[in-house]
């Protein structure tokens, strides 16, 4: 067990792929010796040649093209894309062909590709390189969708994701990088699809991934000391999601709140509430609820973005309501 | 495989007559099945612009491979796909290449190096200078051959792949069939400066031109990119000048041409020009008539076996989306 950042851990997984398997290489900007956007690739190409470790020119579709392309000839590509506002560039490459290739041609071939992509926010880069597209990829069918929240977690799953033989969308988050935690070198790839009960509670089920699945612990640790017993499920895979470690919680605790740094309009909340809703109609203490950021783009100034961020406390606030809703007649008092 | 520089013989050419004539049977035959309604959606049909195929793919060996587009059956068939898949694949039906869930544009078989053809411009293209860069890592001999039109010449990515194979010096042929059309404009008319084909020098890629509606001249200069590509000379670019026969698609009558044009390029058939040259060279006309007539019988025997094939389970279509998150069938 060793302590590293969530950016190490990373990087310590694709080294480790590397090793194991000839067939694994990793392409795309500033992949070599600058290491990577967040230090991701630091080290790599030393380790194993500019043939594997490959920096690119500013093309995403070719980037995302020579992976396909090489995944097609049997190779086991990591395209790198920077971030998740630029993966657009490649969109038509991700949803067209790489979803698509196996499907359209029965079977014939498969296209084993990870396509790195962190999303959200990272501390005032504004609208265009601050967004959370999670949901383009989950409604994308052909693809897997994996947005890691931790450094165990990014190392366990990335090395999962190489492995696979479907393309993986992975989105790690641009403002994990630094984040540190310990991670066992030796760990094996953990399940895709398997999400993470990160802490156990008995009152309500706080759902979600990637970094706001680090602020709903920070929430429940706030809802403690309000006597309420939050349990907090990290999906970390988003696609497939974990329905059973889901639905198990909310069997349990009979409240849901689902939280996310996407908009809340047409975010990924709403698709799981929609199936939470068809499941429990009836059986639930509260009404279900989902947050997420106003659907505005994300803008420049702190005080501005500030109003994207679902912090611990909307968390809190919103899941305390749920377990104590006011009663009937303050709300009679209140409406009149 | 010919080799290049040496003079074609008689019977070379009757092998390539024979794809030719396959090639334009098959597109005969598929306008036919769509408007019998066996064949739904539409096909981009390949008509006119066999030669180009034909010269360009009679210099691969099976490992090697190409990738092409929406107008893709020529391609298919010139790689040694069987018309008989394919149209199975055009009827929906099984034992079509991709069991009748890929269709026209979809049609790939990677047994025969066919990587497939694509209903996204360029994407064939890029794709294949994926392909081609797996070659260089793994050390390999194969070449990939990427076909395109001209109305791909103004798509971004497109020049893309072109930096990318000069960058990573990649074992690829471009090959811009330029049939003069992008969908129902003119090229020319929605290209700006000069002709789109005249950026590729830029890139360092050389480029030569040949008349793609004579098969012996692409051969030649096919022959001698490919005869560079294999001895490390690095990407090449072939260009095609073409007609298309038909409209971009088989629903589209290409009222936005003139008759006399397209008159005029049917004078200029391939497969004539092909012929001509057979009799000149001392071949008899029944032997040029045989081997016509046995590329209808094979074609119309592939239509015989799709009208016979049955559909596939209505289960398939759950199957290869992906492993992990399957879906699942709910019949």
């Amino acid at each position: 067990m060793a302590r590293m950042t969530y950016a190490q851990a990373g990087c310590m997984a694709l080294r480790q792929e590397m090793e194991r398997d000839a067939r694994v290489w990793a392409l795309g900007e500033d992949v070599g010796p600058e290491g990577g956007v967040a230090g991701q690739y630091l080290g790599l190409q030393q380790h194993f040649g500019a043939a594997r470790i490959v920096d690119t020119p500013i093309s995403e579709s070719m980037i995302v093209s020579a992976a396909i392309g090489s995944a097609l000839l049997g190779m086991r590509p990591v395209a790198e894309l920077r971030y998740a506002d630029f993966a657009l560039c490649a969109a038509d490459e991700i949803i067209n062909q790489a979803a698509k290739i196996r499907y359209m041609l029965d079977g014939q071939v498969r296209v084993p590709l990870v396509i790195r992509q962190p999303l959200g926010m990272r501390w005032g880069m504004a609208a265009q390189h601050s967004q959370s597209n999670e949901n383009l990829w989950i409604g994308t069918p052909g693809l897997v969708v994996v947005a890691p929240a931790t450094p165990a977690d990014n190392h366990g799953l990335l090395k999962a994701a190489i492995r696979a033989d479907d393309p993986v969308v992975f989105m790690e988050h641009k403002e994990l990088w630094l984040e540190t935690g310990d991670v066992d070198e030796s760990a094996e790839p953990i399940e895709i699809g398997k999400a993470l009960v990160r802490k156990v509670g008995t009152d309500i089920s706080l759902l979600s991934w990637s970094k706001t699945a680090n602020t709903c612990l920070v929430a429940a640790e706030q809802l403690a000391l309000q006597g309420i017993s939050a349990e907090v499920i990290d999906l970390r895979t988003l696609w497939p999601w974990d329905r059973d470690t889901v639905f198990k919680s909310i069997q349990k605790t009979q409240r849901i709140l689902i939280a996310h740094e996407s908009t809340r309009v047409g975010g990924f909340g709403g698709e799981l509430l929609a199936d939470i809703a068809e499941a429990f109609w009836g059986q639930l203490k509260a009404r279900p609820l989902r947050i997420g950021s106003p659907r505005i783009p994300v803008p420049y100034s702190k005080p501005l973005e500030d109003i994207c961020r679902v912090s611990p406390e909307i968390i809190a606030s919103a899941a305390a309501v749920l377990c104590n809703p006011p009663p009937l007649s303050s709300v009679v008092k209140m409406s009149s | 495989m010919s080799e290049s520089g040496t003079p074609p013989s008689p019977e070379h050419v009757l092998d390539l007559l024979q794809t030719m004539c396959l090639i334009r049977e098959f597109e005969e035959a598929a306008g036919t099945a769509l408007a019998a309604g066996h064949v739904r959606g539409s096909v981009h049909q390949y008509t006119g612009q066999e030669a180009i195929a034909t010269g360009v793919c009679c210099h691969l060996n099976l490992s090697d491979y190409v990738s092409s587009h929406h107008r893709g059956h020529g391609h298919a068939i010139a790689k040694g796909v069987s018309p008989s898949r394919m149209m199975c694949e055009l009827f929906g039906r099984q034992g079509g290449t991709s069991n009748g869930k890929g269709g026209s544009m979809h049609i790939a078989d990677f047994s025969q190096g066919m990587l497939g053809a694509n209903g996204v411009v360029p994407d064939g293209v890029t794709m294949a200078v994926g392909a081609a860069h797996a070659i260089k890592m793994q050390a390999r001999s194969e070449i990939v051959v990427a076909f395109f039109g001209d109305g791909a010449m103004n798509r971004g990515p497109l020049f893309e792949a072109f930096n990318w194979a000069k960058l990573f010096d990649l074992p690829v042929l471009f090959v811009c069939e330029d049939n003069g059309y992008s969908v129902t404009l003119r090229t020319r008319d929605v290209t700006g400066g000069p002709p789109a084909v005249e950026r590729v020098a830029a890139f360092g890629i050389p480029v030569s031109h040949v008349n793609g509606n004579d098969v012996l001249a692409v051969q030649q200069a096919a022959g001698d990119l490919i005869a560079r590509l294999r001895s490390g000379g690095g990407p090449q670019f072939l260009h095609a000048s073409t007609y298309r026969w038909y409209g971009h698609l088989a629903h589209d009558k290409g009222f936005y041409r003139d008759a006399l044009e397209v008159e005029k390029a049917r004078q200029d058939d391939c497969l004539l020009n092909a012929a001509r040259w057979l009799t000149q060279h001392g071949t008899e006309v029944e032997r040029i008539e045989c081997v016509r007539e046995a590329a209808r019988q094979q074609i119309a025997l592939a239509v015989e076996t799709a009208l016979k094939a049955p559909f596939p389970e209505v289960a398939t279509a759950f199957t290869d989306v992906q492993d992990i998150g399957s879906p699942v069938w709910p019949g």
